[in-house]
């Protein structure tokens, strides 16, 4: 059984690059810096449609957290987002206008350039309004991170998603490009998320937060998931299955401890509850390119014409990565 | 120039060359040993960057891999040539590529010359410390190992396991004690030379070849033959994680370090500028004392605990333990009340009132979380939905304990809540469940419903407690339980009030000024009969007097009751 199993996911794995190698003719290279990357960067890839506002904070951030290169994939943008980021020095793009739900939700396209430029690094796949924060991240560089994981042949990094939100309706303060998101949505949930073992794959099923709240009591079970493994020392045999929830091999995805201690984790901050949501689901819900028919778009659409404020009396603000740590929502692990 | 230092150096040579300069600048002599397995070109450059410094040799080179042999022929080969090029040196210091000292050398210098004939190494026999990895203590001497721990982990561990099948010990030299301890040291000139220059050293070397992390222990046990005072302790600072490697200092450690006033510290991570630049080119203003590095040590082992054995009662995206290994199933002791709602009528407000605590209504009621003043939301934004808290109750249960740390939580449960949770309450030795069986009948009895429903509903009722109390008797159940039947409790309520206050430990409870106010029950024990006369057998309330003439008075006089 066990034997079988793992052949199984091992031929899953193998299609999964085959379908990685089929999407990648869909890509169009704009720019390619890709030899610009020295043997131990640290890489972010992601992939983006209409999100010119957000980019230069984005880049900025990561900049900062001593990331050397970004690969992005432009799912057919027409704001100029493309345009911007062709002209950034550490920037390698590639763009599409195939579609973004049969390329399973940007998972192949960045599978086959990962495969491609990512083997041997460490990568960290985010969206653009994803926030990575990791213990001591305000006093570490990320590649203190990435040293301490090596040194302690730790090959993947948990970092779960956090719903961020501002106080008042989400459309009430505009945001500015070049913004920090988290001064508008400051906002979080700190204590009602569930857990559950996926036993095929090993991963976390986390979900709760604001939009299980909000959006799915009357289904809980279809409340997005937010357990993620963003930072990978990438090897070309690996690879994402369905976001960056899940990884194959399965190995990859025992970031969590079950004999009682804590691993070491971070947070990805999402603030994707600005005013430019509201926009975003409409379109999202016109397109119908997102998980499950944009099922998570349409509860969005109905649930904010009513209730267009997640904050309630018991939110959290966010200060930094301590409180996160003290509330229980990541850990420093054995990392000091 | 009474300090001469031998240093291993494998990896970021720039940051060796800093810290060499360092060491040369204050007139140690330095010998090198470089890692075979940097390559050629690398080493050539490194030994050319340290051409112009006088007193800075390079030792022949030996491939060091982590736990073998070649660390220990490293420090043989470096101690022998510091030893004979330079007669003036009186004390040897091992040190690493990543160690970096964090006193003035002449600090170091003069704190030696004081005690010109103590060797510090930490040195321990076995069978006092518990510091294993992979498993293995005193076997790291008895076993052979000539797998490697990394590379070839597989055959290591079958072969560790072959040799304890068929009982393959090995014989110890004669007169040798295993003893272990930080691997960096500092010894006399008497000392050292002694060990290298044992007639019986072949034997002890041929030994040591095959035990498991030498470099651990050759200098630890050999020193025990010939010192005249060993200190059993390192003089640097190097602390290790449950893996058995060690903690990296950063920048964001330097008041720390500063504090710590160590010499030495390992290790450094490449790149933390500040330390480097702190440690290594300005004046330094520690001054004089003796090592003291609890702080830090604290620090490490809150560490190690953490990733051990993690928060009691945190369930979260790197720590889902198993059953059984939560080590503490719910962060915080929590009261679970069976039936008081039931039987009094402002029992939330009046159990808040006397203790202080967080009282809520039912949590797992079917209708809704009944939150303390029947919130939306609640700590942590817990939500008052039922189907949200259904989905994953027992997480509900811990999210709520965890979010509340540092105030008790006591809630009312039933058998007409959802049941979900009853064996994990009856597992948590946090909870303290309190139950008066049967008294989910007042309602019944109280409301304006047709008999026969009442009858089907009781016998339901009475169904689902007789199984969650099933699950408080049994052998798993590691909660404080305390059960009464309906008829018991109410033969005695204060004094059995007061025993379940007393158990909370409330210590600064004002005493009780007013009791809680009990609902009207005549009739009840009438109403018991007729559940009997229709067939259905009441049983959990107990033998509820059939006269109520004991109660009435009661009833009548609404007196305060005091308790002390």
């Amino acid at each position: 059984m066990g034997v079988w199993q793992s052949y199984r996911l091992r031929l899953q794995r193998k299609r999964s690059h085959l379908r990685a190698l089929r999407k990648s003719r869909e890509l169009r290279v704009v720019r390619d810096r890709t030899d610009r990357i020295r043997p131990k960067d640290i890489i972010v890839f992601s992939t983006l449609r209409n999100e010119d506002i957000r980019l230069p904070y984005f880049l900025q951030y990561y900049r900062d957290l001593g990331v050397n290169h970004f690969i992005i994939v432009d799912n057919d943008s027409d704001d100029g987002g493309c345009e911007y980021l062709a002209g950034q020095p550490d920037v390698s793009l590639w763009t599409t206008t195939a579609s973004y739900r049969r390329a399973r939700f940007g998972v192949d396209w960045l599978n086959y350039l990962q495969r491609k430029h990512g083997h041997g690094h460490w990568t960290l796949v985010v969206d653009p309004d994803e926030f990575f924060v990791f213990p001591f991240s305000d006093t570490r560089s990320i590649s203190a991170l990435t040293d301490w994981l090596e040194a302690s042949e730790i090959r993947s990094f948990s970092a779960m998603l956090l719903d961020m939100y501002p106080k008042g309706r989400i459309d009430a303060v505009p945001y500015k490009r070049g913004q920090n998101p988290l001064e508008i949505a400051s906002w979080f949930d700190a204590g009602n998320y569930t857990l559950s073992k996926n036993h095929l794959y090993y991963n976390l099923w986390i979900q709760g937060g604001p939009r299980a709240r909000k959006f799915f009591t009357e289904e809980p079970w279809r409340a997005p998931a937010l357990n993620k493994t963003p930072l990978v020392k990438w090897d070309k045999r690996y690879a994402y299955v369905s976001s960056t929830h899940m990884l194959l091999p399965r190995g990859l995805n025992l970031v969590y401890d079950e004999w009682g201690g804590e691993k070491a984790s971070g947070v990805l901050l999402h603030a994707k509850f600005l005013d430019t949501f509201t926009e975003k689901a409409r379109e999202e819900l016109e397109r119908g390119q997102h998980y499950a028919n944009g099922h998570e778009y349409k509860a969005y659409a109905e649930g904010l014409a009513e209730h267009p404020d997640l904050w309630c009396k018991w939110s959290e603000k966010y200060i930094n990565w301590r409180q996160l740590e003290i509330l229980g929502l990541m850990s420093k692990g054995n990392w000091a | 120039m009474s300090l001469g230092v031998v240093m291993l150096v494998h990896t970021a040579l720039n940051r060796a060359e800093q810290v060499i300069r360092h060491w040369s600048a204050s007139g140690c002599p330095v010998v090198i040993h470089v890692d075979r397995n940097v390559d050629r070109s690398t080493y050539d450059r490194f030994v050319q960057s340290l051409a112009d410094l006088p007193d800075v040799e390079f030792s022949k080179r030996h491939r060091c891999e982590w736990g073998t042999w070649g660390l220990v022929a490293a420090s043989q080969a470096a101690s022998e040539q510091l030893l004979r090029n330079f007669p003036r040196v009186r004390h040897a210091y091992l040190a690493s590529g990543s160690c970096m000292p964090l006193r003035p050398v002449e600090d170091l210098q003069d704190y030696l010359a004081a005690r010109p004939r103590t060797d510090f190494i930490e040195s321990a026999t076995t069978a006092d410390v518990p510091w294993t990895i992979g498993g293995l203590d005193e076997e790291r001497f008895t076993l052979r190992f000539p797998f490697s721990f990394r590379r070839q982990r597989f055959l290591f561990d079958r072969y560790v396991e072959f040799q304890r099948r068929f009982k393959l010990h090995r014989k110890l030299p004669e007169g040798i004690v295993p003893h272990m301890g930080s691997q960096w040291w500092c010894l006399t000139r008497q000392t050292l030379s002694a060990i290298l220059e044992d007639p019986d050293r072949p034997t002890y070397d041929r030994y040591f070849r095959r035990v498991w992390i030498p470099d651990e222990s050759y200098f630890q046990t050999l020193v025990r033959l010939y010192s005249q005072n060993v200190e059993s302790r390192s003089l640097t600072l190097s602390k290790f994680d449950y893996q058995g490697k060690p903690h990296i200092f950063y920048d964001d450690h330097l008041q720390l370090l500063r504090r710590s006033d160590c010499f030495v510290a390992r290790k450094i991570w490449p790149q933390a500028d500040l330390l480097y630049d702190t440690f290594l080119k300005s004046a330094n203003p520690m001054k004089g004392s003796e090592p003291n590095p609890g702080k830090i040590d604290r620090i490490f082992s809150k560490a190690v605990e953490r990733r051990t054995r993690g928060r009691a009662g945190l369930f979260m995206q790197s720590r889902l333990p198993r059953d059984g290994h939560e080590n503490g199933f719910t962060s915080a002791p929590y009261s679970i009340f069976e039936g008081f709602t039931e039987l009094f009528e402002d029992f939330e407000p009046w159990l808040a009132r006397v203790t202080e605590t967080r009282v809520h209504g039912h949590l797992f009621a079917a209708e809704g979380v009944e939150f303390e003043e029947r919130q939306q939301t609640f700590a942590g934004a817990l939500c008052d939905n039922p189907r949200l808290r259904d989905h994953n109750a027992r997480m509900f249960l811990t999210n709520l304990i965890w979010n509340t740390r540092g105030e008790r939580q006591c809630f009312q449960f039933g058998p007409r809540d959802s049941q979900l949770v009853s064996w994990d309450l009856a597992k948590d030795p946090n909870a303290q469940i309190n139950v008066i069986t049967g008294a989910w009948s007042i309602p019944l009895f109280l409301s304006n419903r047709n008999f026969s429903q009442i009858r089907a509903e009781a016998a339901e009722l009475q169904r689902i407690e007789s199984e969650h109390l099933e699950a408080l008797r049994s052998y798993w159940a590691k909660a404080r339980v305390r059960i009464w039947t309906l008829a018991e409790f109410v033969e005695s309520p204060m004094e059995a009030l007061q025993t379940v206050l007393d158990e909370m430990g409330h210590k600064t409870r004002r005493s009780v000024t007013e009791a809680p106010r009990m609902v009207d029950l005549t009739g009840f024990a009438q109403f018991l009969q007729n559940l009997k006369n229709q067939g259905m057998h009441p049983y959990l309330m107990g033998d509820f007097p059939t006269d109520p003439a004991p109660q009435q008075p009661r009833r009548q006089q609404r007196k305060p009751y005091l308790v002390r």
